[in-house]
């Protein structure tokens, strides 16, 4: 067992956990943030997607520990005082979602590339949306959130 | 799934991460984790002990060494291809680092995890290879031609740690990468480089691990040219083949490849 620090969606928290406990499992089973979802456990799908210190990862693929000292962002860190982020108000514009299993994951990257300025086009967009899987929508109409969501953040 | 039980270090700095490793001669390093943590997941690997070295700064950074580019381990995908000095001195090594996988496997995964693990389908071991670049380990250098020594295997001891990779800027230089649909991995990558030293082509994914292609930097000495690689038959004898591909499938790709490289470097 050891004791893990970070801030998490900006407050810090701090507990005992086992080693081998996963970033997704501290997340969900440990502070009870069930936005991240685990799909695949296998690294393909992206469901599972936060980011660390800015940084888009997958969280079934890291150990709680490494993130130790760190800053994790989750789905549930996004709207500030109630108010949708803009990427989730347009996937709910443009219909970006079925069952939603895969949105948390494909938001928080969607979030991402737009931070990083490549959400440049549709063909970019289907590029970084690589890691992310969804089984539902045919990804026309995430790609037509992202590009909005792009538009009216000003990237 | 839950990896078996372990204890976790972070390395203050490469020497302890060395110590550690000596003392402990199970235990694994961990850099992005983007393979260890999945293998470890399905339980093929039992490390009791992970010492993390991805944030040493010993490990960090690029350096220009004379005519070499010379890259530190833990340098991420991501970093590798944003790097301004990588895409203006060999930008086939910046386009390579930006078709690992996707973005997030890109924000964790490093050159040096990539490279010392010799992944038979992996990018990077092919720009090793085809750039002729030198492994820099916290022992010796050691050059691609012998660095490389079968699948997932490598001259690397057990207690030995991967610090960079030299890589001698090329005159032009591209890889073509036949990407799995479903893992992105490499069916067949063909790295071609026109270095000083003459010219030099590297396959991974074809076979149990990456190797040169003599035949192929024969005619491109001769002529630099696509229609020059065009003609050659690559045997399918000790090609991979697997549910993703036949190995006459594979052997037809490497040619395929290597003209795309070949036109990609000259244009
Ligand atoms: C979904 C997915 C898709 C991927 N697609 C691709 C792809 O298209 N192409 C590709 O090439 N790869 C791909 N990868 C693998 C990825 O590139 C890994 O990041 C890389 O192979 C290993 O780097 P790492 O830093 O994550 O190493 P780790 O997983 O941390 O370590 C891997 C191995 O190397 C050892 N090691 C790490 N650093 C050192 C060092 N400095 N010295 C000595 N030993 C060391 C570790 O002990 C371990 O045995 C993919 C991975 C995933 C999860
Ligand atoms: S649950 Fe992490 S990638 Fe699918
Ligand atoms: S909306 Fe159902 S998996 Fe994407």
């Amino acid at each position: 067992m050891t004791t893990v620090t970070m801030t998490v969606n900006g407050k810090t928290v701090s507990n005992e956990i086992e080693e081998r406990t996963l970033l997704v499992h501290f997340l969900r089973d440990t502070l009870m943030l069930t936005g991240t979802h685990i799909g695949c456990d296998t690294s393909q799908c992206g469901a599972c997607v936060v980011h660390v210190d800015g940084k888009a990862v997958k969280s079934c693929t890291m150990f709680a520990v490494q993130a130790h000292g760190r800053s994790v962002t989750t789905i549930e860190g996004l709207a500030e005082a109630g108010a949708l982020h803009p990427v989730q108000a347009a996937f709910r514009e443009h219909h970006g979602l079925q069952c939603g299993f895969c949105t948390p994951g494909m938001i928080m990257t969607a979030v991402d590339m737009i931070a990083r300025g490549v959400a440049a086009d549709r063909a970019s967009i289907r590029r970084e949306l690589e890691g992310n899987i969804c089984r539902c929508t045919g990804y026309h109409n995430i790609v037509s959130a992202i590009e909005a969501a792009a538009k009216e953040m000003g990237a | 799934m839950i990896t078996y039980p372990f204890a976790y270090q972070r390395a203050a700095n490469l020497a302890e991460a060395e110590a550690l490793l000596g003392a402990n001669p199970e235990a694994k390093l961990l850099a992005g984790g983007q393979t260890l943590i999945p293998t470890m997941k399905q339980r093929l690997a039992s490390p009791p002990l992970l010492i993390d070295i991805s944030g040493l700064h010993e490990l960090s950074g690029n350096r220009r060494d004379g005519e070499r580019l010379v890259l530190g381990a833990a340098l991420t995908h991501a970093e590798v291809a944003q790097s301004p000095e990588v895409r203006t001195l060999i930008p086939a090594l910046a386009e390579l680092a930006s078709h690992i996988g996707d973005p997030a496997v890109r924000h964790l995964g490093t050159l040096g995890g990539s490279v010392a693990n010799n992944d038979p389908a992996a990018d990077y071991p092919a720009a090793v290879l085809g750039l002729n670049a030198s492994v820099i380990t916290t022992r010796r250098e050691v050059p691609a031609d012998k660095f490389f020594t079968g699948m997932f295997e490598t001259m690397l001891a057990p207690d030995e740690i991967l610090r960079a990779v030299a890589f001698p800027v090329p005159r032009r230089a591209a890889y073509a990468k036949f990407a799995n649909p479903a893992s992105r991995y490499a069916m067949v990558g063909v790295f071609v480089a026109q270095t000083t030293e003459g010219v030099r082509v590297a396959v991974t994914g074809a076979a149990p691990s990456v190797r040169r292609l003599p035949m192929m930097e024969k005619a491109l000495e001769a002529s630099f040219t696509p229609e020059a690689v065009a003609h050659i038959k690559i045997d399918a004898d000790g090609m991979n083949e697997d549910l993703h591909g036949s190995a006459q499938y594979r052997a037809h790709l490497v040619t395929v490849m290597a003209k795309r490289a070949v036109a990609a470097a000259l244009a």
